[in-house]
């Protein structure tokens, strides 16, 4: 292990690759690690500090880090440095030389490494520049991100030799948006022009409170900038910030109202095929996308190490389980009342109300927590303003793919055929050779199925618990009424736009008032239009 | 005696019409004096808190019967009647709360203490008037009647039917959940109306107010029944069944539909606020979760289970499932869903006409065995209900 000279060096120098070596005291890494862990006083503890990020060894970047989020500590019998997290009850003890979990559990054969806050503040500083020149792309260029933050004058200079360096293109941005924030209060005007121009490519907020900060007053009234040309390039480059981020406020409310439209496209999806296909009140459509739910709660208590194969498992579970209650459904009790809508309501309420005890007596009251698999989480980030959490995108994903696959089932399957066929003129269907029994059937239970798969996708976004299906059911029957019954597209239609319009108008009503206004809306809606968005048409239709 | 010999003419073919007042009548002699004029140790004692548990399910019993008013006979299937109960239910709540004046919490004379508790510096403009009795059942009244009045001109006029409607009743039920949550909505939020102290000047918890609000609701339910019975057996009546059999038809004839529907539900709507008026004193407490659309439907299988179309069955289905609730929920209380699920179920499938149905159908079921036996032909009328749309 190659040794390094260690030297009190200002952060900017770090960058420097021609260190002169004038300091005698020679350690190497290991030993001037050591250090941090022995009897010191503040002072000594600084110059520890301060020699230790001379070295350019990587694991000087996790060393600092949890030195400044006040995790370092060191065994009290080895005297080996540690990084302690705490997981839960238990802490998860990691030696920071040799990247091995150790086998402590406890705090108490731990000791804290001696810091302050002015010492963690300094490693924090340390700690940006290194990232600076990690070889880690997220990390330089989260440094970058926050060293934007506060640019001072070494910051300044290292951004500027980075500048040269740097292969990413948007770390390159952000290094020059990083420049131009210092740049902008030199003294010559060009620069300061030049700088605010490429300010006002950028959507960071520190950059638009910097910007808007030139058109400021004093309590006199006068301009706390002096330079005219300045303070409208400034407020110019205010302008254009605003407007590009009312555009992606804008484009992220309707992404997230489209999100939350992929929801009740999903709920209502099943619930359009029983309730508009079949003409069935569902009542129970709620508590099939609970048995769903709790499907795949199941599956991954039995799959516990593979969270993520256990929702491709759960899809197709569900849809079984739950197309097969929803068969039993229809073959023990539907049957007996077709064409008596009110009372199938009934009925299936009370099946649901049975389910939804069963569960409580299978699984307990409480709500059950299902995992989120790793591809699910984190987001996909345009920028500062806009971005997309991946399980929204894939839920959305999901719901129109389900869409399209029921379109395909109905338009051009046998079985589809069939489908419509019955609900469009059951006599006739029958004397056409069509058995009408065993369509209704596999029509409610493909209902049920997809009620099931819906309620996979809802096991990622809430609890899983006994109310879950009644927290949905109203939601679902307003999409499939307010899209029209028997109209997938419709549905689509309905599902999307009632996403979007309850996120709109959210920000000055709350999520509780727009509910209320888009029940208020969809109630006055079918007044005007008593069949929804798009009605049935022909004799079918009629009653 | 032109009005009694009315009334007569009214209850001439209804005999269940007659046991349920007689059974009314009885009560009202008997419950009270038992639970005030004999010792608590007597075996002939009723205390009272079955005196009030027998006052809820009279108010019950009378919002079951505005409902069948409608559904039974006029085909409507709404699933948000215990919205106007629980609205009748807040008018009433909003008087005593009133009531109340300076022995609250906070003992602010002018203001709820849930008000003084959001820091409200004075009464919302729609709590002006509650302190005044004639004004706060005015409102009971009123206020139902009015939500009955808007909701259904705009269904009935744009022929919302069905299943339509009684889904956007459910959603009418559920939005107002929805508002009754809200704290900004200035009607306690989600803790609802609660800590009456008197009625009128008396006190609520004393045993004669009890028996006085139970011998009311006793009083209430006879003559809901008397004018929902009125309505049926007029020429109105007629038409309305009509309406609930063949719409269409009753529209080509000439008669106008949507104001004979419109005048039945808005009539059902208020003996629906004056039951959850009558309601919330005896229990003591009014809040949001009457609004939940789980309730209105519950009260659907009241009169299911009772037997629609027949007003007095409405009346006795309210009684009978309650008393299992009340009974299952202290015993076993695992089982009550699943009795009440298995209730709707059953009804249903088994039982379109309810318990007083039960009887017909039986026999029915017997003439036919006995026509299958003698080899004639039979058709099955009887299972198939009417009015659903």
């Amino acid at each position: 292990m190659a040794s390094y000279t260690a030297m009190a060096v200002e952060p900017s120098q770090l960058l420097d690759n021609t260190q002169s070596s004038d300091d005698a005291e020679t350690l190497s890494f290991e030993q001037a690690v050591a250090l941090l862990a022995e009897k010191a006083n503040f002072k000594q503890q600084e110059q520890n500090l301060i020699r230790l990020s001379g070295y350019e060894d990587e694991r000087v970047y996790d060393i600092l880090y949890s030195f400044s989020k006040n995790t370092l500590f060191y065994v009290k019998e080895t005297k080996e440095l540690v990084s302690a997290v705490n997981i839960g009850d238990s802490y998860k003890v990691t030696s920071v030389l040799a990247g091995k979990v150790l086998d402590i559990t406890s705090k108490s054969k731990l000791k804290k490494v001696k810091s302050k806050n002015s010492l963690r503040r300094l490693a924090g500083e340390y700690l940006a520049i290194l990232g600076l020149k990690s070889k880690n792309v997220s990390i330089r260029k989260k440094a970058v991100y926050d060293v934007i933050k506060n640019v001072d004058e070494d910051a300044y200079l290292t951004l500027s030799k980075l500048v040269k360096t740097e292969p990413e293109e948007d770390i390159l941005e952000l290094i020059q948006v990083g420049i131009a924030m210092w740049e902008v209060d030199s003294d010559t005007q060009q620069t300061r022009l030049e700088a605010i121009a490429t300010l006002s490519e950028s959507l960071i907020p520190d950059v638009r409170v910097k910007l808007a900060a030139f058109n400021k007053k004093t309590e006199s009234g006068e301009y706390v900038e002096t330079d005219k040309r300045v303070r409208t390039a400034a407020a110019r480059a205010v302008g254009k910030i605003d407007e590009r981020i009312g555009f992606f406020s804008f484009l992220d409310n309707v992404v997230f109202g489209l999100s939350l439209g992929s929801v009740l496209l999903l709920i209502a999806i099943g619930l359009a095929i029983t309730f508009g296909v079949m003409g069935v009140i569902n009542m129970a459509h709620g508590e099939l996308m609970m048995i769903g739910a709790y499907t795949a709660f199941v599956v991954q208590q039995v799959l516990p190490s593979h969270i993520g194969l256990s929702v491709f498992v759960a899809i197709p579970l569900a849809f079984l389980v739950s197309a097969m209650f929803g068969i039993a459904i229809e073959r023990f009790v539907i049957r007996y009342m077709y064409g008596r809508p009110l009372e199938t309501l009934l009925a299936t309420f009370g099946i649901s109300l049975i389910l939804q005890q069963m569960v409580r007596v299978i699984f307990g009251p409480t709500n059950q927590a299902v995992e989120t698999p790793p591809f699910m989480s984190g987001s996909l980030e345009f920028n500062p303003i806009f971005a997309i959490t991946y399980n929204r995108l894939y839920i959305f994903i999901f719901s129109i793919a389900v869409l399209l696959a029921l379109i395909y089932i109905l338009k051009r399957t046998r079985l589809g055929l069939q489908v419509r066929a019955v609900s469009q003129n059951r006599q006739i269907a029958k004397a056409m050779g069509v058995r009408s029994e065993w369509v209704d059937a596999l029509t409610f239970g493909l209902g049920a199925g997809i009620a099931g798969i819906a309620g996979v996708a809802l096991s990622q976004l809430t609890n899983v618990g006994p109310n879950l299906g009644q927290a949905y059911i109203i939601d679902s029957f307003m999409v499939v009424v307010f899209g029209g019954v028997g109209n997938l597209w419709g549905t689509f239609v309905a599902a999307m736009s009632l996403g979007v319009i309850s996120k709109f108008m959210e920000p000055w009503a709350g999520a509780v008032l727009a509910k209320i206004l888009v029940l208020v809306f969809i109630i006055l809606f079918i007044q005007k239009r008593p069949r929804g968005l798009f009605p049935q048409k022909g004799r079918a239709a009629e009653n | 005696m032109a009005y009694r010999s009315f009334t007569l003419e009214m209850m001439k073919n209804d005999k269940g019409g007659k046991v349920l007042l007689l059974v009314l009548l009885a009560l009202i002699i008997f419950v009270p004096s038992l639970n005030l004029f004999t010792s608590t140790d007597s075996v002939f004692h009723v205390s009272t808190y079955t005196l009030t548990l027998l006052g809820k399910y009279l108010c019950y019993a009378l919002l079951a019967v505005a409902l069948d008013l409608v559904w039974g006979y006029c085909g409507i299937l709404s699933l948000g009647h215990g919205a106007f109960f629980a609205l009748g239910g807040y008018g009433m709540g909003m008087y005593l709360m009133r009531q109340i004046g300076d022995r609250g919490v906070y003992g602010n004379p002018e203001l709820p203490d849930f008000m003084v508790f959001l820091n409200w510096q004075e009464l919302p403009w729609f709590w002006q008037g509650f302190d005044m009795f004639w004004f706060a059942m005015l409102m009971v009244i009123v206020v139902p009647g009015l939500l009955a009045f808007v909701f259904g001109w705009l269904a009935f006029r744009s022929r919302v039917t069905g299943v339509y409607l009684s889904i956007m009743t459910q959603a009418l039920t559920y939005a107002l959940l929805l508002a009754f949550f809200r704290n900004e909505m200035g009607f306690g939020g989600n803790n609802g109306l609660t800590d009456f102290k008197d009625i009128l000047g008396y006190d609520l918890q004393a045993g004669s107010t009890r028996a006085v609000l139970f011998i009311v609701s006793a009083l209430a339910l006879a003559f809901g029944y008397l004018l929902c019975r009125y309505i049926v057996t007029s020429k109105l009546g007629r038409v309305v069944v009509a309406i609930r059999d063949a719409e269409d038809r009753a529209r080509f004839i000439g008669y106008k539909v949507e104001s004979f529907k419109l005048w039945v539900f808005v009539v059902s709507a208020i003996l629906a606020g004056i039951a959850g008026a009558l309601y919330v004193p005896q229990v003591g407490i009014i809040n949001p979760g009457e609004f939940s659309p789980l309730n209105s439907i519950e009260l659907v299988v009241w009169v299911a289970v009772g037997g629609r179309a027949t007003l007095y069955g409405a009346a006795l289905g309210a009684v009978a499932v309650n008393y299992g609730k009340t009974y299952f929920t202290a015993v076993l209380p695992e089982l009550w869903l699943f009795a009440l699920g298995a209730l709707f179920i059953i009804v249903t499938v088994f039982m379109p006409k309810g318990i007083i149905g039960l009887r017909e159908q039986l026999r029915k079921k017997r003439s036919e065995m006995n026509k299958a036996d003698s080899g004639e032909d039979t058709t099955d009328d009887s299972v198939q209900s009417e009015g659903s749309q």
